[in-house]
């Protein structure tokens, strides 16, 4: 091991492995955790070392074999998909892996379809008999589901749904895996019968033979062509002429279409929330929190192997973790990271409380939980895109070269801010359970728990006397409650000047958006700061975790106010003199928490091959593994094929061509 | 443009479907080529070889930019008359190619750090070159790894057992003729980026190579066949090339950021999505606040870095004449401040750029979009030729300079001349209570005012903090270290009250009306955006009302509106090239989806309708389950 790198964890003011057990909810998930991990990494198939050199078409064809051989471990490892290790499975593939969408068609029909469907589908997917995607979005329509326009028209004669593309902008693009792997996939269209539109509704196409593979009659389906990150991926295009598939593809729980072509509906819609809140949650952990960690630790640690100029004359180059200005750029990630994974514990519980409620058919919670995975999943995966960003320009240049890992884990990241929801729609969203909770709570009327403090009374100004109250954690959470509240409250009352002054209502509201999104933003906010605070007080103080925990707690919330001072200067709640305690504490702390830095990331526990990183590696031989890994480059490999076609002739002809 | 883009020699395939292997080689391809049109047409002008290389390689780095951009200016720069005579027509003739390594895997912007070492042989009058650690490997370069046949490296020299600090020194690296590395020399390539796939960025670690003394760049510092050394004059120089490779990089964020703006603005008036009345039609994405809110102001932000570029670039040549002539009294500030704004505007192009994608939702993501291109070219600038986070603190330590000289009673001149008015606020404390009324928020030179405030304040705050660090016995470097959060933002005050003021400086400059009304409400928009998200500074020290910072955001949003009419002619103003743009969204038609379509079809992966990976590993799985 580096020595610079020894002698940070010499230091640790807390045990590493004890906070590690805690992250993972108990030594005993730890100890699973490292054995699913260990099992992978082992096998040659699922190495990742030459992912960085490889084409579209080669990345492809490896997350194929590994999805093919995946099936083939868990079978011999006894692991199924609904097992305690299918959790970490994910984790140790570093999710690039083909199939993804497999799991989701399977998901749909177990939610979306009848018992028959059931029994019909899901044997076949699981035994890999077919190969499944989830077709929603189109080439001209994304978020607003309403807006599709493929059509499903029922014939009656022949009991045939007729599926079409009637334009080039409904075309379906983006669904993942449906450019080559796929053979089947959910198709979301609006369905017809008899001349009428009765809107959005799911069905199931087949798309390629299942003998050659060859696109069936009516199909055209490719890839959509390179993208930022994710070309182990084939999404697809999809293009529909006239193709017919039986009555009996339309999934059909909660809505059917009969012989006759008599439309029935049965059981609540509701339930289709449901399943897009669940999604959120689940990917607030696995896309954007394990990136944000992994990014920390790869430069967190590669800023205590590096040396850069003199902090005092005449001694050895710093470290970069001990500037201010690198400690400031790092550290509050490193914070966030720990808020994020106490928030998703958080609405983990939450939903699973509410999934109980809604498995009683008491369908009262869901407008909460729609509204907190809506703007969590946006608060979430936006901090920690802009934080994996930030942890790559703080490793300078090295930072840019694909060995360092940072580039694929932020191109990778920032699709997470459009995917399952663009973030502003989201924030939106949110924004009107916001609205319409404060406007309950201020007639009386009872709204669910996480928004009581809208009806609650507010001191009017911050009573912090000296910077070591910013240390409070009753000071600072009831500072950005207060925030919250004026944002909500004063959004929602011009919205009503604006109603009452004859402005439409959508009109009012499209010229509210830009508050109400910031307010949704402080409502989340606040409520990440409240939780962490609380999780940092149920702690018991063994092994110095607490302590720590105290620190980030703290400077998860100052950085929050540091960053965005004119919040709470504006209505006088904090007066400019206690600012500057803020930014004094802020600081402070900094200093503080540099010293836990490395242990706080190795907590994390993430070994080399997953991180897959010249720069994060645990032991900090960072320039060595540099070195020797872009030997391996394949611009190396031979000489290159320019010198001979251009180079040459430039260099020996020129004189005599010019 | 016109000559470059209809020449059937510099076509070639959509980049995006290319490996990088390829890439490479279609840039040597064309840079090939370009040496020798630029030869033919006899374009010899730096400014028109500028215009010429960029039309043919879309704004995208290529092999030969540091032979272009760095070696032969360095030859003729630093060479005497006789090495100039030995490598300069070689290397013009592209016999020679070359480039230029500084950088070393273990270090970057901080020079002295560097460990390659040059050690001179009396007696067989060389220099011998080694790369003593790993961190000292040269790693970076562009064109280093496979193009170059020569470099200047940057060498501790060591002479009669004495260190006397970094020179240059020409090093050959590979045989001319065969292009095989030369014994002693390990050259190659760094292996795959974050873009840059066209640029062989390398690596070079030497083993006692030797090289005659005539090698060493001898025009200022120099090595006697003794071993003598004869010191430089003076290292001020070296100010004026920095300078104006840094002006580069901000007329570099202007149009970076033009042209992701181009892309998203074009395109978000030819997305629909959702519904604004209930019952009509899908409106134009360009149409929602908050679209307009995230676009904007980048649009305004594009505009003012243009003007920002432009000025640095007029006031470098203009200094560059006293240059010449010795006279070198206002390089500071300029070097100063150049080095605050490249990081100011690379930091805001970089994000606005990502903001512009986010923008176009999902399809940015997709490569045909362009934007992620434009991306991963412009973000390595926010470290290279000086890292942001150092250029913030190089321009503080010239802000705390200057305010330490008025404190003592001096004087200071040039944009930080406001410092001059805190002396005499001190003795008429009313003075910044009285400011607050004077703020006029529709006048953009009252809104100079306010971010001169802004800037006196901040500037003020973190010297203050900085004093009393020292108060507490700190070491000098220790209390700058504690105070470095404090100083970066003194600095980007600094830098975005100077910015505003040049924007609104510009609007007196434009005699047309219709233009110059346009104008001027981007910049305000410019000016009052950025209270709007920096509106603790201006509460805090008083220069603005809550009041005020309501109205500050109200009028944000009207403005948003006023300029919804123009944006697309706001954007098309840019007049960027198709060609150049290089983004299916972003097209001057806006036939954005049936372009989609066809670029979606070359894609790799399509090349055969059943893809092998079904024959080798989907079949036999489906067989065996």
């Amino acid at each position: 091991v580096n020595p610079d790198l020894a002698s940070e964890r010499q230091t640790a003011s807390f045990s590493v492995e004890k906070l590690t057990a805690w992250l993972d909810g108990g030594a005993e998930q730890t100890r699973l955790r490292r054995a699913v991990v260990e099992a992978i990494e082992r096998d040659p198939v699922f190495s990742r070392e030459n992912q960085y050199f490889q084409s579209q078409n080669e990345r492809y064809e490896a997350a194929v074999r590994k999805a093919v051989h995946l099936q083939k471990k868990m079978h011999e490892m006894r692991w199924s998909h609904e097992g305690p290790e299918s959790k970490y499975i994910y984790r140790a593939v570093a999710g690039d892996i083909a199939f993804l969408l497999h799991r989701v068609f399977m998901r749909s029909i177990s939610v979306l379809g009848s018992e028959e469907q059931i029994a019909k589908w899901i044997p076949l997917a699981s035994q890999y008999q077919l190969i499944g995607s989830y077709a929603q979005t189109e080439l001209g329509h994304g978020t607003y589901l309403q807006g599709l326009e493929t059509t499903a028209v029922f014939d009656v004669t022949t009991q045939e749904f007729i599926l079409n593309t009637p334009k080039i902008s409904a075309m379906k693009w983006w669904p993942g895996d449906m450019g080559r792997s796929a053979t089947h996939t959910v198709v979301f269209a609006q369905l017809y019968v008899h001349g009428k539109c009765y809107g959005i509704h799911p069905f199931i196409v087949q798309i390629r033979s299942l003998q050659d593979h060859s696109l069936c009659p009516g199909i055209i389906a490719g890839d959509i062509g390179p993208k930022m990150n994710f070309e182990h991926i084939d999404n697809g295009y999809l293009m529909l002429q006239n193709v017919r598939v039986p009555r009996e593809n339309m999934l059909n729980k909660f809505c059917e279409v009969q012989p006759d072509g008599t439309y029935v509906r049965r059981g609540s819609q509701k339930i289709n929330y449901f399943t897009m809140t669940s999604v959120r949650i689940s990917l607030i952990s696995g896309e954007a929190l394990t990136p944000l960690m992994k990014a920390c630790t790869i430069a967190i640690r590669y800023s205590a192997v590096r040396r850069q100029s003199k902090l005092k004359p005449g001694e050895q180059e710093a470290k970069i973790l001990d500037y201010q200005t690198q400690q400031e750029k790092l550290l509050p990630q490193l914070a966030a990271a720990y808020a994020f994974h106490f928030i998703d514990d958080y609405l983990q519980e939450l939903f699973d409380r509410g999934y109980r409620e809604i498995q009683r058919k008491n369908f009262d919670t869901l407008p909460e939980l729609h509204a907190l995975s809506s703007g969590f999943k946006a608060m979430v995966t936006q901090y920690c895109t802009s934080g994996v960003e930030i942890c790559l320009r703080a490793c300078g240049g090295h930072g840019y070269s694909l060995l360092s890992g940072l580039p694929s884990l932020y191109t990778k990241i920032i699709a997470s801010c459009i995917y399952e929801g663009e973030n502003t729609i989201l924030l939106l969203q949110t924004a009107r359970f916001l609205v319409k909770s404060f406007m309950a709570a201020s007639t009386g009327q009872s709204v669910p728990p996480s928004v009581t403090y809208l009806a609650a009374a507010k001191p009017r100004n911050c009573p912090a006397k000296n910077k070591l109250d910013f240390l409070n954690p009753a000071i600072y959470t009831e500072a950005y409650q207060h925030m919250a509240v004026r944002l909500i409250s004063s959004t929602a009352a011009k919205l009503q000047d604006l109603i009452q002054s004859g402005v439409k209502k959508h009109d009012a509201w499209n010229r509210c958006t830009v508050q109400l999104a910031q307010a949704a933003k402080a409502h989340c906010h606040y409520i990440t700061v409240k939780n962490f605070a609380e999780t940092v007080e149920k702690l018991e103080s063994k092994a110095g975790i607490q302590k720590i925990m105290k620190h980030l707690c703290d400077l998860f919330a100052l950085h929050g106010i540091f960053s965005n001072t004119g919040a709470l200067l504006h209505d006088g709640y904090i007066s400019g003199a206690q600012m500057d305690m803020v930014t004094a504490s802020y600081l402070d702390l900094l200093a503080i928490i540099r010293k836990d830095a490395v242990p706080l990331v190795d907590a994390f526990d993430f070994t080399d091959k997953s991180l897959n990183s010249a720069l994060g590696c645990y032991d900090g031989q960072v320039y060595q593994r540099l070195y020797e890994w872009a030997q391996k480059s394949p611009t190396n490999k031979q000489i290159s094929p320019a010198y001979e076609k251009y180079l040459k002739p430039l260099l020996h002809n020129t004189l005599s061509k010019l | 443009e016109a000559l470059v883009l209809n020449d059937p020699d510099f076509q070639h395939e959509d980049l995006n479907f290319l490996s990088r292997s390829q890439r490479y080689e279609q840039a040597i391809r064309k840079s090939s080529l370009m040496v020798m049109k630029l030869r033919e047409y006899g374009i010899a002008d730096p400014e028109e070889i500028y215009w010429f290389k960029s039309f043919v390689h879309r704004g995208r780095p290529e092999p030969l930019d540091l032979h272009l951009g760095m070696f032969l200016p360095t030859l003729l720069t630093q060479a005497t008359p006789e090495q100039q005579d030995r490598f300069f027509m070689p290397a013009w003739n592209l016999e020679i190619i070359g480039t230029y390594a500084q950088t070393e895997m273990g270090h970057g912007t901080h020079l002295r750090g560097l460990e390659t070492t040059a050690t001179y042989d009396p007696a067989t009058q060389e220099f011998i070159l080694n790369s003593p650690t790993v961190t000292s490997i040269k790693w970076w370069p562009g064109g280093l790894g496979k193009t170059s046949n020569h470099a200047i490296v940057l060498a501790q020299l060591y002479t009669q057992g004495q260190c006397k600090g970094l020179h240059a020194f020409i090093v050959p690296i590979r045989q001319l003729g065969t292009h095989e590395p030369l014994p002693g020399i390990t050259v190659g390539d760094i292996g795959p980026k974050f873009g840059y796939d066209e640029m062989d960025n390398g690596y070079l670690k030497m083993d006692n190579f030797r090289i005659p003394r005539e090698n060493m760049l001898m025009k200022y510092a120099q090595v006697e066949p003794d071993g003598t050394y004869v010191k430089p004059l003076s290292d001020k120089l070296t100010y004026g090339t920095m300078v104006f490779i840094r002006s580069l990089i901000v007329g570099d964020s202007a149009r970076s950021l033009s042209r992701a703006c181009t892309i998203a603005i074009r395109y978000s008036a030819v997305r629909h999505q959702s519904e604004l009345k209930p019952g009509e039609p899908e409106p134009q994405i360009l149409d929602y606040q908050t679209q307009q809110y995230k676009l904007f102001p980048l649009l305004a932000t594009a505009y003012a870095f243009h003007f920002v570029g432009a000025y640095i670039k007029d006031t470098y040549h203009r200094i560059s004449g006293d240059i010449n002539e010795g006279d070198l009294s206002e390089l500071p500030e300029l070097h100063a401040l150049t080095a605050g704004l490249k990081a100011f505007t690379s930091w805001t192009a970089n994000a606005g750029i990502e903001e512009c994608r986010m923008a176009c939702g999902g399809h940015g993501y997709s490569r045909c979009s362009g934007i992620p291109d434009i991306y991963v070219t412009f973000t390595p600038s926010c470290t290279y030729e000086g890292e942001n986070t150092v250029m913030m603190l190089q321009t503080a330590r010239f802000l705390v300079k200057s305010y330490t000289q008025v404190s003592s009673g001096q004087q200071v001149t040039g944009m930080v001349s406001y410092l001059n008015d805190l002396s005499r606020q001190r003795i008429q404390p009313q003075h910044v209570a009285a400011r607050t009324v004077t703020v006029r928020i529709n006048d953009p030179v009252s809104l100079v005012e306010a971010y001169k405030a802004r800037a006196a304040r901040l500037v003020e705050a973190a010297a203050k903090n900085l004093q009393a660090e020292l108060n507490h016995r700190k070491s000098k470097e220790d209390a700058w270290n504690r105070t470095s959060v404090d100083l970066v933002r003194a600095s980007e005050a600094h830098c975005h009250y100077v910015i505003v003021k040049l924007f609104t400086a510009k609007l007196s400059e434009v005699s047309n009306a219709a233009v110059r009304a346009v104008l001027t409400e981007l910049c305000l928009l410019y000016a009052l955006y950025g209270i709007s998200k920096n509106t603790g500074d201006f509460l805090q020290a008083g220069i603005l009302t809550d009041a005020q910072i309501t109205q500050v955001n109200q009028r944000v949003k009207e403005l948003l509106a006023i300029i919804r009419r123009n944006a697309v002619a706001l954007v098309d103003s840019f007049d960027f090239h198709d060609l150049h743009l290089g983004s299916v969204l972003g097209r001057y038609d806006g036939n954005v989806y049936e372009n989609m379509f066809e670029w979606a079809k070359k894609s790799p992966l399509n090349k055969t309708e059943v893809h092998e990976s079904f024959h080798k590993h989907l079949k036999p799985m489906q067989a065996k389950l």
